[in-house]
């Protein structure tokens, strides 16, 4: 892995840099790279609320903000920003007010990477509209000032289209991290790593590749 | 939010009835539905903090449950309601939540505005 001057993290949910990408985010501070996670929405609109339920529709916002912060903190993440959007809305917001807010963040940090959804292979129209706005932020930059910018693209038709991953980042050395990342979003994650004990006893690999390895697409400009 | 206790709400929603009371009224099957199963069709609604003024309302059923509230020129209506919680804020959240714990539908009154 390529040391970055700063990453920036642009995601829709708490819980969106869990799965794919929080290993990165740990190897980046344990290089010493400072890390700023930018997370749009607290996810107001999940449905996760337990039966029986631990939530409520309007409790459950507190409680993912609180489990993000969380995860930021099993990280090491520094510098953690919630813009404050709701849920399912991203892509109803205002197109170039959106767009403003990313490029203040690029002005700001000045990052050497970005993360965030490859367009047209995510899945959530959140995911979507975020990807879209970090590529519009991005395009604005002349090509040879552009910061890399990586994407996560995982909808059925991804590899079909997109091709193999260019970059695969094998987060073993920070597997701890990652996990305890993702069972901080207890709310969202916690019947799934219920499921986990009996996979990772047995060491199934499909189960330690999926965390191990994480993979990013390079957004392919058009100019 | 615990079981629907039917006189319970029946009791606060009857409390909110000729008042202006604000509503959120959602129906979800989640967004990746259609990512899971490409054959299932995908579609869900909601509205937060419509403000309304409801002549009666009643909830009815067995479990799970249906509520409509009769609006001068028009209805809200639920159905799959399964929990309930009055909160501190004296609101009440009605949950319709799947076997496996998922919110379906909610439908929410309170007498301030949803943050
Ligand atoms: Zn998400």
């Amino acid at each position: 892995m390529e040391k970055e001057r700063h990453v920036l993290v642009i995601f829709p949910h708490p819980d969106d840099e869990a799965f794919g990408v929080s290993g990165t985010i740990a190897l980046n501070i344990e290089n010493g790279t400072p890390v700023t996670y930018a997370c749009l929405t607290l996810g107001e609109m999940g449905r996760n609320l337990g039966n029986p339920p631990f939530a409520t529709r309007e409790s459950l916002p507190k409680i993912r903000r609180q489990e993000l912060v969380d995860a930021a903190n099993a990280l090491g993440i520094q510098d953690l920003r919630m813009l404050g959007l709701r849920d399912k809305t991203v892509e109803f917001e205002d197109d170039e007010e959106l767009t403003g807010k990313i490029s203040a963040f690029i002005d700001e940090l000045n990052p050497s990477l970005i993360i965030t959804f490859y367009p047209g292979y995510s899945v959530h129209p959140d995911h979507e509209a975020t990807g879209r706005a970090v590529v519009r932020a991005v395009e604005r930059i002349a090509p040879e000032e552009r910061p890399k910018l990586h994407c996560v693209a995982f909808s059925n038709n991804s590899l079909a289209e997109l091709g193999e991953p260019e970059i695969i980042n094998d987060v073993t050395a920070v597997e701890d991290k990652k996990i305890a990342a993702i069972k901080a979003h207890r709310s969202q994650t916690e019947s799934m790593v219920a499921t986990w004990a009996e996979k990772m006893q047995s060491q199934d690999p499909a189960m330690l590749t999926w965390i191990r390895k994480e993979r990013f697409w390079p957004y392919k400009w058009k100019r | 939010m615990k079981a629907i206790d039917r006189a319970e709400v029946q009791q606060k929603i009857n409390s909110f009835a000729e008042a202006d009371v604000y509503l959120h009224l959602e129906t979800t099957n989640g967004a990746y539905a259609t990512h899971n199963d490409e054959s299932f069709f995908s579609a869900g609604a909601y509205i937060r903090n419509a403000l309304i003024r409801y002549e009666h309302g009643k909830i009815v059923g067995d479990g799970p449950f249906r509520v409509g509230l009769k609006l001068e020129i028009g209805w809200v209506y639920g159905e799959g309601l399964t929990h309930f919680e009055i909160d501190d804020q004296g609101r009440l959240l009605l949950a319709g939540l799947d076997f496996t714990g998922k919110l379906a539908v909610a439908l929410q009154i309170s007498p301030s505005p949803f943050e």
